[in-house]
């Protein structure tokens, strides 16, 4: 899997966010669109992308964009 | 996932009835908040509650209505389930309270069940099992709640989204009638995730019950409030819906083209859109009230069923499937025929 892609279809998902400022090591909750409804747009992003549903204990547990990407890829593994 | 069909038993009316009050999320948030709000959860209005309203309160309204559209006497009633989480009492159950008001006979089998959004389609399980050998002849299913009332006013993932109603279905025994094809699952591994967790046996009532605590994300509740974890409830959502849906049509090998509507629970329209997305299914053939009513918990199903389709139901033959899940976590689909059925005006108490 793709990193680079998984931080571009990510950064797709914000509307008023400039999409240069997300990277791999963004924390996502710092950014200021970042709300409990963008996070299940962010679950559903990955549920038709990737084919994998993150539990709200994964979302909570990830900081940044990358662990995020590790999460899914854990998942995607399985 | 396990299925069960019943023969024998059908729908010959439903009817609804909501709080006359009506909060308006562009009059109680801000223009942005109620936009955001509207085009994520789609909820624009919702109909609540004030505290002297009780579930039952508006279930005999709908019942009333019900009995009286069909013209059968509440005499002819052989037994009642009452779907709800929000009864008058502890004890006893809340279908007591129903009994009295619509003064039912002294020989009706009653009984509540405890159950959220999947409640509708686990009610009429429960009442068609029941009926399908003809001892009972008529039946009255009355799911409802007045579910704004657990929600904290400092909670927005909980106030704005939910409303209340009560709603009545009324079943006849007919030998050899279509009946229901039901799937269901259940996990109660995730319990927490619709939770009002003090007030019960497991944490009493004490000095702290009434504390608003901050649950994050703009969530300020006290443990004898709605608590609601989105991140779970959605992840939940968008795969157990569908696949209950797509099980249930496979195991009975249901034509899933020739289904005129399918109702879901109305949880918030983001999700909705997903679960109907998923199984490739047209706008067209699934019905929202979550606008106009917002998410009226277990009465989801039957309040969209009148205010969206009354004059397909009352004046045609119809292929339903109805899906619910959330609150246990539950989730349940069931396949029903209806045809002419009667469907009186909603009440508003």
């Amino acid at each position: 899997m793709d990193a680079q892609k998984f931080v571009k279809d990510f950064a797709d998902q914000f509307e008023e966010t400039n999409p240069d400022e997300i990277r791999l090591d963004t924390a996502f909750r710092s950014l200021q669109e970042w709300s409990s409804m963008m996070a299940l747009v962010i679950i559903a992003m990955m549920d038709e992308k990737y084919g994998v549903t993150l539990t709200g204990e994964e979302i909570r547990a990830s900081e940044t964009v990358e662990d995020l990407f590790k999460a899914v890829v854990s998942k995607v593994k399985k | 996932m396990s299925f069960l069909e019943v023969k024998s038993v059908v729908i010959r009316g439903l009817a609804a009835s909501v709080p006359r009050l009506i909060r308006d999320n562009f009059i109680e948030l801000s223009q942005n908040e109620a936009e955001k709000l509207l085009k994520s959860t789609g909820v624009r209005n919702r109909h609540v509650a004030s505290d002297g309203i009780c579930t039952t309160d508006l279930c005999c309204s709908a019942a009333k209505a019900c009995l009286e559209k069909l013209g059968w006497s509440p005499s002819e009633v052989d037994c009642l389930i009452f779907v709800t989480q929000t009864p008058d009492y502890l004890l006893p159950a809340a279908s007591f309270s129903i009994h009295e008001r619509l003064s039912l006979r002294t020989n009706c089998y009653l009984l509540d069940v405890s159950l959220g959004c999947s409640g509708y389609v686990y009610g009429l399980s429960v009442i068609a099992a029941l009926m399908q050998n003809g001892h009972f002849k008529k039946g009255l299913l009355l799911v409802g709640d007045t579910i704004s009332r657990t929600c904290s006013i400092n909670d927005k993932s909980t106030f704005p989204l939910f409303g209340d109603a009560g709603t009545a279905t009324a079943l006849e025994y007919q030998p050899g009638g279509a009946g229901f094809k039901f799937s269901f699952g259940s996990d109660g591994s995730r319990k927490g995730a619709i939770c009002i967790k003090g007030g019960g046996f497991r944490n009493p009532f004490s000095v702290d019950s009434l504390k608003e605590f901050d649950h994050g994300d703009g969530r300020f509740h006290s443990d004898l409030q709605l608590n609601l974890e989105g991140m779970d409830v959605f992840s939940f959502g968008i795969n157990r819906a569908p696949a209950s849906v797509a099980q249930l049509v496979d195991y009975f090998k249901l034509d899933k083209d020739g289904i005129d509507d399918f109702f879901f629970h109305q949880a918030n329209r983001f999700m909705n859109e997903m679960i109907r997305k998923k199984l490739g299914i047209e706008i067209a053939r699934v019905p929202y009230s979550i606008e106009r009513f917002g998410n009226v918990s277990s009465a989801t199903i039957p309040l969209t069923m009148i205010s969206e389709r009354a004059n397909e139901l009352t004046k045609f033959r119809r292929k339903n499937i109805a899906c619910g899940f959330g609150v246990g976590l539950s989730w349940g689909s069931v396949y029903f025929e209806t045809a002419d059925l009667s469907i009186p005006e909603i009440s508003y108490i």
